[in-house]
């Protein structure tokens, strides 16, 4: 295998030991983490203001009977929670690791690198102009947004002398957060849209109904397709865009398909469920650390814990403050800011 | 280089100087008589004269001394509050992009003014001086966490990972302030929202009376350490070797930057950028003397942030915008163009 022989200088520094890749790890995750989602899934049906034994579940999507109200909570408003969570966590996460990849950037996230803020500000504008829109263009909008919001970005990496060391993208990232969120705060207040923008800005999966799924699933499951499309060339481009050339990569055609497939990932995701920030960044690292680095094994691993977390992290925000929910953005925030941290302490010089 | 020039230098830099700051006021006198125009009712530059005069009508007055002129000192007073926090954070970290916004300093004073508005009504006398305290606790317990976090005994106070924490200090800390801002009512969350996008209150000289100590102090303090942050933007061993103690005056300065920054966010909410597009500004006009730059980032900035709140209370008239808003809007880009153009 191409990738277990070369190092990967920029994104592990020190550790020699994660240069393999280890397919026997990844298969395991992805068999254990199936487990977890079907677990996580029935769990996360169950919990909630009214506790419903998993009987009734199994019931209410197999012997499905509209008379009973709990069938009708479970059907409606449990289910299409839980499938939800999992969606958007696969899509975080996978959208995090093309990132990684593709810049060879430890701090990629479209959290942090403000595609979800992009995405903010096609929502507030999708809320503001047409209030009664129907979700599959509020999706689109998110998209426009997400994209403009990445074209900056990375317009700035490549206008600058020296290439987007992970300090500038992350500057870089933080002003266009800065720019793109004052643009929404603004269409908010200006429309006095303010809380109910602010709900779906705290990150929350509560609202979602099958409708919203019918229509980003097809998106998702494209992009998911395609991020695996590309995996392998994602491999090579973490190595070092001259390694990837030199092998034969086009690499610019590998760019463009994958900031595509990010900007409809994330899109997807935050049109759903708001910006929630920090998975795209710390799934991948796990996922790194668990199976090597070969985004053949990376990217469906990710996709699998990103679900995974999002899942438990929901059922958790139920469960902390009942009955109140505590947003899901906040919550991921807690472990994604000290990961962070952890990240840019680790190494010293590395990131400039 | 000849005996001629140097000793005509000193005295050509101090002219130049003084016609760059004498500029930079006359912009701001003419700033002050076009925001003093700019509103929904309309008074004309010698209506405005003679009403500072004491010659105009009830009305005039009204709006003059009541409503426009404590928003106009409010925002001079931030704007300079900003620019000189901002210009000794970036000479203490040797990072260019150091300002409040981008360490996450501005998020904690506005987290701890957040929770004050939640159990107290915003509107009573008594928070009207505790709310610049607030900032100032909420401010000084990020900094102490985000130094603590960035300082290691090998190598110091690294300005990339000082950034680096910042960033994800302030991202943490918005993460909480969204969780408090959804429990409050729809009214109050609305007044919430618009000041911590950044509006400048304005409308009373109470906030005024509450913010002018700390620019008394603090501008003048930063002042007087001006030739202590030429020698720190050094680096840390030449200070060592010319006997400065290096960590005291860098704590000293450091605090004297997150106490300016904590009340401007109390009476201004988060207005970011200006901490640092002005620095960039007075550099590229005087030069890295901090007893010239100083003065004259605090001038910038207060002409900025006039022109700002002018601007936001102009475009969109009746109604108007955060002023924090528009300076993202002009900063933002100018911020990204700086990134673009340095070197890393």
């Amino acid at each position: 295998m191409v990738t277990s022989t070369h190092s990967q200088s920029r994104t592990h520094p020190e550790g020699e030991k994660q240069l393999k890749s280890r397919p026997a790890a990844a298969v395991v995750i992805l068999i254990a983490g199936l487990g977890a989602i079907l677990f996580g899934l029935a769990l996360s049906v169950s919990v909630g203001a009214a506790d419903i034994r998993l009987a009734s579940v199994w019931e209410a999507v197999f012997r499905f009977n509209p008379e009973l109200p709990q069938h009708q909570v479970i059907r409606e408003l449990r289910i299409p929670r839980a499938l939800a969570g999992a969606l958007v966590g696969a899509c975080f996460a996978v959208a995090g690791a093309i990132m990684q990849g593709m810049t060879r950037n430890p701090l990629a996230d479209s959290g942090l690198l403000g595609l979800n803020a992009g995405a903010s500000v096609g929502l507030a504008l999708a809320f503001a102009f047409a209030p009664s829109m129907s979700f599959i263009y509020i999706m689109l909008y998110c998209f426009i947004g997400a994209a403009a919001a990445s074209l900056l970005v990375f317009g700035i990496g490549s206008l600058s002398h020296s290439g987007l060391t992970p300090l500038r993208l992350t500057l870089a990232g933080a002003a266009v957060s800065a720019l793109l969120l004052a643009i929404s705060q603004g269409v908010a207040i200006l429309f006095h849209l303010s809380q109910d923008i602010a709900f779906w800005m705290a990150g929350g999966i509560g609202g979602t109904s099958w409708t919203q799924l019918r229509i980003m699933f097809p998106w998702v499951a494209a992009a998911l397709i395609g991020s695996l499309m590309i995996s392998r060339s994602i491999t090579l481009l973490s190595l070092g865009r001259d390694v990837a050339a030199g092998l034969g990569q086009r690499t610019r055609l590998v760019q463009t398909a994958g900031i595509l497939i990010v900007v409809v990932l994330a899109g997807a995701a935050v049109s759903a469920v708001g910006p929630i920030a920090f998975i795209g960044l710390i799934i991948p690292h796990v996922t790194r650390f668990l199976v090597g680095v070969d985004y053949r094994w990376i990217i469906p691993c990710s996709a699998v814990l990103g679900s995974v977390l999002i899942i438990f992290a929901d059922i958790a925000a139920r469960m902390i403050n009942a009955p109140y929910e505590t947003p899901l953005g906040a919550l991921i925030a807690v472990i994604g800011v000290p990961f962070f941290i952890y990240l840019a302490s680790k190494r010293k010089g590395g990131l400039t | 280089m000849s005996r001629s020039q140097l000793s005509s230098t000193p005295k050509k830099r101090r002219t130049r100087e003084t016609a760059i700051l004498s500029l930079l006021a006359v912009l701001i006198v003419a700033m002050f008589i076009i925001s003093m125009n700019t509103g929904l009712i309309r008074l004309s530059p010698t209506e405005v004269i003679h009403t500072l005069l004491g010659e105009g009508s009830q009305q005039q007055k009204l709006i003059l001394f009541d409503f426009r002129l404590p928003r106009i000192v409010i925002s001079l007073l931030v704007g300079a509050g900003f620019a000189v926090a901002g210009c000794i954070l970036q000479s203490l970290s040797r990072n260019a992009l150091a300002e409040p916004s981008t360490l996450g300093i501005n998020a904690g004073a506005g987290f701890a003014v957040l929770i004050f508005i939640s159990f107290v009504p915003a509107t009573t006398a008594a928070p009207i001086f505790m709310l610049p305290l607030m900032a100032l606790a909420g401010a000084g317990l990020t900094a102490t966490l985000i130094y603590v976090l960035a300082f290691r005994r090998e190598d110091g106070l690294s300005p990339t990972r000082l950034i680096l924490i910042g960033i994800a200090v302030g991202a943490g800390i918005y993460a909480f302030q969204l969780i408090l801002s959804l429990r409050l009512d729809p009214e109050n969350y609305q007044f919430v929202a618009t000041w911590l996008a950044g509006k400048i209150w304005g409308g009373d000289w109470r906030f005024v009376m509450a913010l002018l100590p700390w620019i008394l102090i603090l501008v003048p303090f930063a002042f007087y350490k001006a030739r202590v942050l030429n020698v720190l933007n050094l680096g840390d061993e030449i200070p060592a070797g010319l006997g400065l103690p290096v960590e005291r005056e860098r704590v000293l300065l450091m605090a004297a930057a997150v106490a300016l920054a904590g009340s401007c966010v109390a009476v201004s909410g988060g207005i970011g950028f200006v901490g640092l597009i002005a620095p960039h500004l007075a550099r590229r006009i005087v030069g890295p003397r901090h007893q010239i730059l100083l003065p004259a980032c605090a001038l910038v900035g207060a002409l900025l942030l006039l022109t700002a709140d002018t601007i936001a209370r102009w475009i969109l008239q009746p109604s108007e915008i955060p002023t924090g808003i528009v300076v993202a809007i002009i900063g933002a880009p100018y911020f990204l163009y700086l990134l673009a153009r340095s070197k890393a």
